[in-house]
C-alpha cells in the first residue's frame, strides 16, 4: 500500500497507457461527432433507406455489448477478410479506435437527433415563414440551438467513451488499465497501483469537463455563430 | 384589386374537419380581422395564406400566385408574406439586430451594412432603436412582439399576417403592440389579423369575418359585425366575449 513506491516504479508504464487512452479517446470523440452527426441527419432523411440503415447501426450497436464488438472487429474481421487478402491483419490500436468510434457514434445520433427535435417548432416555423429553405433553416436556427441543448449530454457521452476505453485492454490495447495490470503482475501492489490509475482518469476526465465548460459558456453567451 | 384570394378550402386534420369549405377575398390595403370561439379555425385559415398549413383541397392565391399548387416555390413567395405569431418565435440564440437582418442578409444579399441601417430603421418605427443588441430573453413580451413584427417587415412584405399577437401578452403590454400594428394598417399594408381584440377589430378593421366551426358564418363591416349581427352564433359569441372583457 505503499503510493510513493508505486508511482515511483509505475510511472513511465502509466503514463504511456494515459497518452494511448487520451489518443483512443479523442479520435472516438472526433470520429463519433463526425459519424453521429452522418447517422442523425440519414434518421431525419425523407429518403427511407438512408432512414432505415441510420436506425439499423444505432440499434445493432446499442443492442450489443462494446467488449463483444471488439471481439468481433478485432478478432473476427481479420479472419473474414483474410479470405479475400491473405495475410490481413487489425492492430490493436486500429480495432480499438474503430470500435469506440462506432459506439461514441451511435449514442451522439441519438443525442444530436434528440436535441434537434427538441428545437421550439416555433422557431422553425418563424423560419419558414420568413421564406427560408428547410436547409437553410437548419443551418441558421436548429443546430445551432440544438447545440446549445444536447451540450451537457454531449459531455456526458464523451466522458462515457473516455472510460470505455478501458473495456478496450482485454484485446491488448496498451492503454492505461493495461499497464497497470503488467505492473500489478510483477509487483502485487493492487491497491496502490489502481488508485494511481483512478487518478489519473479522474485528471483527464476533469481536464475534458473544464474544455467543455468553457465552450458551453461561450455558447450560452448567445453569440450568434457569424 | 385582389390581394389575396381564398377559394373553397378544405383542412382536415385526421377525421377532423378544421376549415370546411372556405371563401375569402381580400384587397390591396385592406385590414380584415378574424374572430370566432378558439377552435373555430381562424388561425389554421392563417396559417394556409402562407401554406405553413397545406390545404387539404381548394386554392390560396397571394399576389397571383397559387400558394396551394404543389409546384409552388413557397420559399420565394413567403418572402412577401410577413407573420407575426402569438408566442413571438424570436431567434432565440440571435441578438434583435440579428434576427432582422437574417433573412434580408441571407435571401436577398443584402450587405450587412444595409440590412444594419434597416434593422435601426424598423427598430425605431416600432420603438425600441435603444434594444438593437439586445437578446430576446431580455426583452418583455410586447418588446419581443414588436421586435417580431419589425424581423418581418424586413423583408418588405405586401401581406402581413398575425396570428393571436396579443394573445400571449400581460394586459400591459397588449397596447404597445396594437398601437404599432394600426400604424401599420394606417401605412397601407393588407393585413389579416386573427384576434381576441374586439376593440382593435372595431378601430383598425375594414372587414370582421366572424369564423365557428370551420365556416365562415358572418362578415361584415365593424359596424355591421358588432353593432348589428345577423347570425344568432355571432350574437351569442359576442355577448360572451363583452360580459368576459
Amino acid at each position: 500500500m505503499d503510493f510513493v513506491t508505486t508511482i515511483r516504479g509505475s510511472w513511465q508504464l502509466l503514463l504511456s497507457g494515459l497518452g494511448i487512452t487520451v489518443a483512443v479517446s479523442l479520435i472516438a470523440i472526433a470520429a463519433g461527432i463526425v459519424i453521429g452527426f452522418v447517422s442523425c441527419m440519414m434518421s431525419l432523411s425523407k429518403i427511407s433507406p438512408l432512414r432505415v440503415l441510420a436506425q439499423a447501426y444505432v440499434w445493432v450497436i446499442r443492442g450489443t455489448p462494446m467488449l463483444v464488438q471488439a471481439f468481433i472487429i478485432y478478432f473476427g474481421l481479420p479472419q473474414v477478410i483474410q479470405q479475400f487478402v491473405p495475410g490481413f491483419t487489425l492492430g490493436a490500436f486500429l480495432a480499438a479506435a474503430i470500435t469506440l468510434s462506432i459506439n461514441a457514434g451511435a449514442y451522439l445520433s441519438e443525442i444530436f437527433r434528440g436535441g434537434i427535435n427538441a428545437v421550439d417548432p416555433g422557431q422553425i416555423e418563424a423560419s419558414r415563414s420568413l421564406g427560408l429553405s428547410g436547409g437553410r433553416t437548419m443551418r441558421r436556427i436548429i443546430l445551432p440551438q440544438a447545440v446549445r441543448i444536447t451540450t451537457p449530454s454531449l459531455v456526458n457521452q464523451f466522458i462515457i467513451t473516455v472510460k470505455d476505453s478501458s473495456i478496450l485492454s482485454i484485446i491488448g490495447l496498451g492503454e492505461l488499465v493495461n499497464h497497470a495490470k503488467v505492473y500489478v503482475g510483477g509487483t502485487y501492489q493492487f491497491f496502490a497501483t489502481y488508485v494511481w490509475v483512478a487518478v489519473l482518469y479522474l485528471a483527464f476526465i476533469s481536464v475534458l469537463m473544464l474544455v467543455s465548460r468553457r465552450i458551453e459558456r461561450n455558447l450560452n453567451r448567445d453569440k450568434d455563430s457569424d | 384589386m385582389t390581394k389575396i384570394l381564398i377559394e373553397n378550402v378544405h383542412k382536415t386534420f385526421g377525421t377532423r374537419e378544421v376549415l370546411c369549405g372556405i371563401d375569402l377575398a381580400v384587397g390591396v390595403g385592406d385590414v380584415v380581422c378574424v374572430i370566432g370561439p378558439s377552435g373555430s379555425g381562424k388561425s389554421t385559415l392563417l396559417r394556409c395564406v402562407n401554406a405553413l398549413e397545406p390545404v387539404t383541397s381548394g386554392r390560396v392565391v397571394v399576389d397571383d400566385i397559387v400558394m396551394t399548387d404543389p409546384k409552388c416555390d413557397l420559399n420565394s413567395a413567403r418572402r412577401n408574406i410577413g407573420m407575426v405569431f402569438q408566442s413571438f418565435n424570436l431567434f432565440s440564440h440571435m441578438t434583435v439586430r440579428r434576427n432582422i437582418t437574417l433573412a434580408p442578409m441571407d435571401l436577398k444579399k443584402m450587405p450587412a451594412a444595409e440590412a444594419n441601417a434597416l434593422a435601426a430603421e424598423l427598430l425605431a418605427k416600432v420603438g425600441l432603436a435603444d434594444r438593437i443588441d439586445a437578446y430576446p430573453r431580455q426583452l418583455s413580451g410586447g418588446q419581443k412582439q414588436r421586435v417580431a413584427i419589425a424581423r418581418a417587415l424586413a423583408m418588405k412584405p405586401d401581406v402581413m399576417l398575425f396570428d393571436e399577437p396579443t394573445s400571449a401578452l400581460d394586459p400591459e403590454m397588449v397596447g404597445e403592440v396594437l398601437t404599432v400594428m394600426k400604424q401599420l394598417a394606417l401605412d397601407g399594408m393588407t393585413m389579416i389579423v386573427v384576434t381576441h381584440e374586439m376593440s382593435f377589430a372595431k378601430e383598425v378593421a375594414d372587414r370582421v369575418i366572424f369564423m365557428d366551426n370551420g365556416l365562415i358564418v358572418e362578415q361584415g363591416t365593424p359596424q355591421d359585425v358588432f353593432s348589428n349581427p345577423k347570425e344568432p352564433r355571432t350574437q351569442d359569441f359576442l355577448r360572451r366575449v363583452s360580459q368576459a372583457g
